[in-house]
């Protein structure tokens, strides 16, 4: 039952995030608010890598270089080939390589 | 009749198709979340209603300690604030685009994950189609595939016949595809810059346990100032 009530909160308090933009500025959206939503996309996406990227052990061996050599396989891929499914695939397999035979 | 049928099935190949990056990336996570789930004594049913209904990736993995450690319920709702806090985010970006999504709408905020977000934020939608129907698809298979990955973990276990060691880079790569292209996409690349310096900056300052809402809090004031030069500049 406990565990219920805290299951209820968790999804509770996540609705409430996702909502709340949404009910604050249900009428017109402030110019600073458009501004937001258009600057933010690309930065947020910046962040998000940083933080998937935020464990990789950069000073000990093998300093991160698995998570560089992927990452870089995904960007060249996706600047030459624009195909999204192809360059995570291959990044994701390229990554899964290396950690699992050469480091 | 037959050809609104016709344009349906091809609206559902074109968001499935879309979604199928974060396929392979929600259903080794569902699996994992539900594994978890299982050795901290929570059976089938606890994974599926949290992946059904809070739908919130790391926030589950960290509930399912919060859920075996006997957290209280204060502790569980600022910790789901702090954890979700960037959700506000997406919400924001999103407000002018979900705007008239109409019956769709609630779903649509209600499944605004990190991956969905980083799918439908450039904005992009198959030309000639329904943007409402295209992004409640996209999001739908989504939800779909983090349920269907949860149950899968808490029922088979850890019974996966090869290693997924290293699996967990599809995440990675999923938002370095969505860096990559909001950059070619973007003429502006402040933003993009200010998202990463920004983070990793805080995450040296803070550490990887605390750096998110300093994060987000340096990325809002930062690019709250460059607006105020572009506004004097005009």
């Amino acid at each position: 039952m406990r565990s219920a009530i805290l299951v209820a909160v968790m999804a509770g308090v996540t609705i409430l995030l996702r909502f709340l933009p949404f009910w604050v500025f249900k009428k017109k959206t402030p110019a600073f608010i458009s501004y937001l939503g258009r600057v933010l996309p690309p930065a947020i996406m910046g962040m998000l890598v940083v933080y998937c990227l935020k464990d990789t052990p950069v000073l000990e061996a093998p300093h991160g270089l698995p998570e560089l050599i992927a990452s870089l396989i995904v960007i060249g891929l996706q600047l030459w080939k624009h195909n999204s499914l192809l360059s995570i695939l291959s990044g994701t397999c390229a990554y899964m390589l290396m950690v699992q035979t050469v480091f | 009749m037959k050809d609104m049928r016709r344009m349906n099935g091809k609206l559902i190949g074109m968001a499935f198709y879309r979604s199928l990056p974060v396929m392979a990336g929600y259903l080794v996570l569902g699996i994992g979340f539900g594994i978890l789930m299982r050795s901290a004594g929570y059976g089938v049913l606890w994974a599926f209603a949290m992946s059904a209904f809070i739908y919130a990736g790391s926030m589950q993995y960290v509930g399912a300690g919060l859920l075996a450690g006997g957290a209280s319920v204060i502790l569980t709702a600022l910790t789901t604030l702090m954890v979700n806090a960037r959700h506000l985010f997406y919400s924001i970006s999103m407000i002018d685009r979900y705007k008239d999504a109409g019956k769709v709408k609630p779903y649509l905020i209600f499944a605004l994950t990190d991956e969905t977000y980083s799918l439908l934020c450039d904005g992009k939608v198959p030309e000639g189609e329904d943007a409402d129907r295209y992004r409640f698809l996209v999001s739908l298979f989504d939800h779909c595939y983090w349920v269907t990955g949860s149950v899968a973990g808490s029922l088979l276990g850890s019974v996966l016949p090869f290693s997924t060691l290293g699996i967990e880079f599809a995440m990675t790569a999923l938002f370095l595809v969505s860096f990559t292209e909001q950059w070619i996409g973007n003429g502006d690349h402040i933003p993009a810059v200010t998202g990463a310096a920004a983070s990793l900056f805080c995450l040296l300052v803070f550490g990887a346990e605390r750096f998110l809402i300093p994060s987000m809090l340096l990325i809002t004031l930062v690019l709250t100032l460059v607006r105020g030069r572009e506004a004097d500049a005009e």
